[in-house]
This record gives C-alpha cells, sequence and structure tokens, in this order.
C-alpha cells in the first residue's frame, strides 16, 4: 500500500530550480533513503512534502489525502512528522518539556507517560531536565527525532539525524528505527550522508542531482550506477561511516 | 512520573507553588491600605493597576514573543466601553468590565488576524499595534460618539456601592478591588501556562517551524495569546476610569499608556509569571520616590531644588541603570540564578 506518493513536485527560489520535478512513492513500513551531493535540493524536498514550503506546481498525496499545500501543522496532523537538519528545539524548554509539547498534539491523556518513554528510547534520559538551548549537537540531533516520534507519525521523515553522533551512538538508533519499522509499521524516508548507514538501512535509495532524480533503486543497484558515481566520484562518500 | 507540585513538562513555569503564592500575598496585603496613610495608598492602587497592564502586555508580549507597542489599544478599549456603558446607560462597572474585555479580545484578534496574514514580524508588528492604537485615539478624539477629546467624568453617587464600583475617597475599597483583580490576572497567567494552548504558544514563541511541523498551528495560538492578553488589559482600563473617575482619549490610548504596559514586565522580567508585579511594585512608587527627593532633596544635594523635570530625568537614569544592571528584570534574574 502506498503511503506517501509525490508525484512531479518543483519549487523555484528566483528563478532557482531547487526541486525540479521530483517524484517517487513509498509503501507502508518501507525505508527510503534520499541521497545527493550538497544542494541536490534534499531539504527543500522535505520542506515541500512536510509544508513548510508550498511548492509551485505537482502533488504530495499522504495515506491517500492529497495534502499539496497544506500548511506544516495540517500535514503534521495527517501523520507526517520530520526532523530538521538544522536543528530547532524549543530553547527555553527542557528536553522533556520538547517532547511534551509533541505528545499533547496527539492526546492529552497520558502525554507525560509517552513523553518520557520516547526519551528513554532515543537514550536522552541523562539530559530529561536539561534546557533544549543548551543541549550538544548530538543532543539536539536525538531531540529532533524524539520529538517527531512523540506525534506518533505514519511517515517519518529524517534530515541527517545520525551526521552528529558517533557511531557507537548511531547503531542504538539504527535499531529504533528498524524496530519502530517492524513492529508498528512505521514509514521512513531520509536523508543522509552517512553513506553506510543509508545503504545498510533502506530498501530504496533515491538520488538527487540538481533539483532532479537522477536515479533510484535498491542500494545495490544505486551505487552500481555510473551515473551515481560521477556524481559521487569528487565527495568520495561512498566510504564515509 | 509527576514532579510533586507541578506538572511535568513545565519546569518552573506553573508549579503548584505559585497558587499558593498568590493566595499568601493577598493574604498579607488585604490589610495594608488599613495601615498606608492615604497618599501611600493611591500609590498602592496605581502599582497595582500598572501590575495588571504588565501583566496583559506580558502575556503576549513575553510568553507569546509578539512584541506589542500598541496595549494602550486595549486599555482605552476597557476604559471606554466601561465610561459609555456608566455614563450614558448607566450599566455597572462590571459589566462595563466583561464587556470591555470581550470587546479588546475581538480587537486583539482583528489586529493579530491581519498581521499575521500579512506576515508582519519584530518591528513591523510593533509599528503596526502602536498605529492601530493611535487609529484608536483619533478616533476617539474625533468621534461624537465618546464625546470626543473631552472625554467621560464618572458621575458620583452617594455613598459607596461595590456594584456601581465607587467608594469614598480614602476607602480601602478600591485597593481590595485592584488587589482581586491582579491575583485573578496572576491566576489566570498560571493557568495558561499549565494548559495545553499555554505550552504550544511558548513552543510558537520557541521556533514557529517547529511548532508547526509538530501539528501546532501557530496563527490559532497566537490570536488565542493576543485575545487573552487583550482582555486582560482591558480589565486594567475600565478599572482606571473607576479609581481616577476621568478618562479621555490621551489617557486611554496615548502612547504612553503602551509604554506602562511593557515597563512593568521589562523591569521586572519579560515571559516570567510574576515579574510584571515585581516591576510594577518597583515602578509604581518610583516616580513618586525620585519627585519627593527632589522637591526636598537631602542637604548635600541642595542646590538641586526647585529645578523642574530633573526628577523626570532622574527616574528615567534609574530604569536605564536597573535593565542595564538586571537585563532579564528583577525577578527573572533571581529566578535564573537560583536555577543556576
Amino acid at each position: 500500500m502506498t503511503v506517501l506518493e509525490v508525484n512531479d513536485v518543483r519549487k523555484a527560489f528566483r528563478g532557482l530550480h531547487a526541486v525540479d520535478g521530483v517524484s517517487f512513492t513509498v509503501e507502508r513500513g518501507a525505508i527510503l533513503g534520499v541521497i545527493g551531493p550538497n544542494g541536490a535540493g534534499k531539504t527543500t524536498l522535505f520542506d515541500l512534502i512536510g509544508g513548510t514550503l508550498r511548492p509551485d506546481a505537482g502533488r504530495v498525496v499522504l495515506d491517500g489525502r492529497d495534502v499539496t499545500g497544506s500548511p506544516a501543522h495540517r500535514v503534521a496532523r495527517a501523520g507526517l512528522a520530520r526532523t530538521f537538519q538544522l536543528m530547532r528545539p524549543f530553547a527555553s524548554m527542557t528536553v522533556r518539556e520538547n517532547v511534551c509539547v509533541a505528545a499533547l498534539t496527539r492526546d492529552r491523556a497520558g502525554a507525560d507517560e509517552r513523553a518520557d518513554a520516547v526519551i528513554a528510547r532515543v537514550g536522552l534520559e541523562p539530559w530529561r531536565d536539561t534546557r533544549a538551548g543548551e543541549l550538544p549537537t548530538a543532543g539536539r540531533k536525538r531531540l529532533e527525532l524524539a520529538r517527531a516520534l512523540a506525534t506518533r507519525p505514519h511517515v517519518l521523515l529524517l534530515d541527517e539525524v545520525l551526521s552528529g553522533l558517533v557511531p557507537a551512538e548511531r547503531e542504538p538508533l539504527l535499531e529504533l528505527l528498524t524496530g519502530l519499522r517492524d513492529a508498528e509499521g512505521l514509514t521512513l524516508v531520509l536523508i543522509e550522508h552517512i553513506m553506510a548507514a543509508v545503504m545498510r538501512l533502506s530498501d530504496r535509495v533515491l538520488v538527487l542531482d540538481q533539483g532532479r532524480v537522477l536515479a533510484t533503486g535498491t542500494p545495490e543497484e544505486v551505487t552500481r550506477d555510473p551515473r551515481v558515481i560521477e556524481v559521487y566520484l569528487g565527495e568520495e562518500r561512498f566510504d564515509d561511516g | 512520573m509527576t514532579r510533586p507540585g507541578g506538572l511535568p513538562g513545565l519546569g518552573g513555569r506553573g508549579t503548584r507553588r505559585n497558587l499558593l503564592l498568590i493566595a499568601l500575598l493577598c493574604a498579607v496585603m488585604i490589610p495594608l491600605p488599613l495601615v498606608l496613610p492615604p497618599a501611600q495608598q493611591a500609590v498602592a492602587v496605581r502599582v497595582l493597576i500598572f501590575a495588571l497592564m504588565g501583566l496583559g502586555w506580558n502575556l503576549m508580549s513575553g510568553f507569546g514573543g509578539m512584541f506589542s507597542f500598541g496595549h494602550a489599544a486595549y486599555f482605552g478599549i476597557g476604559a471606554y466601553t466601561g465610561a459609555w456603558l456608566l455614563v450614558e446607560r448607566g450599566v455597572s462597572p462590571w459589566i462595563g468590565m466583561l464587556a470591555g474585555a470581550a470587546l479588546a479580545a475581538a480587537f486583539g484578534l482583528l489586529i493579530g488576524f491581519l498581521s499575521f496574514r500579512y506576515k508582519l514580524r519584530g518591528a513591523y508588528f510593533a509599528l503596526a499595534t502602536f498605529a492601530f492604537a493611535e487609529m484608536l485615539r483619533l478616533i476617539a478624539t474625533n468621534s461624537d460618539l465618546v464625546n470626543r477629546a473631552q472625554g467621560y467624568n464618572v458621575p458620583l453617587i452617594q455613598g459607596s456601592s461595590l456594584w456601581m464600583l465607587q467608594f469614598p475617597l480614602g476607602s480601602p475599597g478600591y485597593f481590595w478591588v485592584a488587589l482581586a483583580l491582579v491575583a485573578a490576572a496572576v491566576a489566570v497567567t498560571w493557568l495558561f501556562l499549565r494548559s495545553r494552548a499555554g505550552r504550544f504558544t511558548i513552543a510558537v514563541r520557541d521556533d514557529e517551524t517547529a511548532a508547526e511541523s509538530l501539528g501546532v498551528s501557530a496563527m490559532r495560538y497566537k490570536l488565542l495569546t493576543m485575545a487573552l492578553s487583550a482582555a486582560i488589559t482591558s480589565v486594567a482600563g475600565a478599572f482606571y476610569v473607576q479609581y481616577y473617575m476621568f478618562v479621555d482619549p490621551d489617557l486611554a490610548f496615548g502612547a504612553n499608556v503602551s509604554i506602562q504596559a511593557i515597563l512593568p514586565a521589562v523591569i521586572g522580567g519579560v515571559g516570567t509569571l510574576w515579574g510584571p508585579v515585581v516591576g510594577a511594585v518597583v515602578l509604581g512608587p518610583l516616580s513618586d520616590v525620585t519627585a519627593t527627593l527632589l522637591r526636598n532633596p537631602p542637604e548635600a544635594l541642595s542646590m538641586l531644588a526647585g529645578r523642574a523635570g530633573l526628577d523626570v530625568m532622574l527616574y528615567a537614569a534609574l530604569l536605564i541603570v536597573m535593565v542595564l544592571a538586571l537585563p532579564k528584570g528583577l525577578y527573572g534574574t533571581l529566578a535564573e540564578r537560583r536555577r543556576g
């Protein structure tokens, strides 16, 4: 069953085509990796799907509902959560307050318990009562993830949540994400620069370059694709992580 | 996993201790007008009016993060609605207060909707609020409906009546009513901070994009906060008319009224529950203290005697010193230190 359908979505900023006709679909419980060099339009694509930006053209369908151009809060209520690459904590609140806000957007009852459970799951317990503005980068990355999970999404867009973490910290998060997929059928779309993680986690990979889809396929297909290798030649990111 | 004395996820903002503190302070303050000389009693009432205005402003601009430079609009709507209903229709000031609060909230929604619809932020938003307040001042000055520049005198009644909110000169009644209103405003702020709406409002203030992406409608909670803020400030206006028994367009809608709404929170601590109250307690008597000090200066400063305007300059200088020394306000700085 298709959970997320993105159809020929476009966005230009002053003539620059940041996202230039991108289409893809994601099945329920699938994990789609989105890769591409810097400036390929990955984060803009997330902004268009999540409603932070309004697309110039194209359609976004979530769970069979057309959410194209809906404000972000409506898309979120429809079951899509996202994290931000440039972290956006509620700086005056503690970690727990941050996650509580997210949990409260779904249900008043038991919001604190759900927030605590999510905090424990992403390993933020030691910082639970720390003010979010004072967290180190790795903590903020996890907080982004915790808040998104606390909204109990069907579809989760992750924008480089693993990048701020050392390899030893990544493993539990990877397990958490695949666990959520296996147990609850959570659908994941993740932008990631750490290739080892993307390739291991993703069922399919979408490669963007200059706002367009360069290639899609299984991780094996994509890494063998000569066009993809060419785009990445200067960056040598395949060996990372 | 609830922390003792408060909801989780609230930090120090909404703990039950604050409710206890409200009750305790009220109990301590109730006998105050019985022991104060009449002149000081007037200062005490002024402090409470300041506090009420500041609490209203702080809700929208401190917790909501929408800097208002036009709270005179709401203060004035409260003042004029109460005065008009009383003078023209003989309606009790209490009803006038409620009507004024409803009108002010509606006007707040209108300003908010227009401003956010056209994406005004920061200084531009502040200027828009100022412009709306000025607009109301000019309308009041030029409208026969509200007596143009003459304004309204509150008609005197015989004796004392709580229902008509009028007490004999020097009666502690005004102080008690104002105290009750301030206590109610602190309690409303406290309830708001504990509520889901309050937490969403602070989330929107901290990061609107992040709040939206979690499913919080920024527009909705900004408007709600503005309406509540406007209603509280309008109550201060309605009470002001009853206490001073007079209102005109400048007293109600003048720019200095907007500044008076900002100062208590800035001095006490923007975005803190008790900040506006603490700020009002400092500010209320301050202008009197500087005036008295310079009218009858001590021996060493006798050369300052009789120089007009010096007291205002001293007042301004003291404000600047306070803001420089305690950038988060008196209460804000103390709360910060205690938290470590």
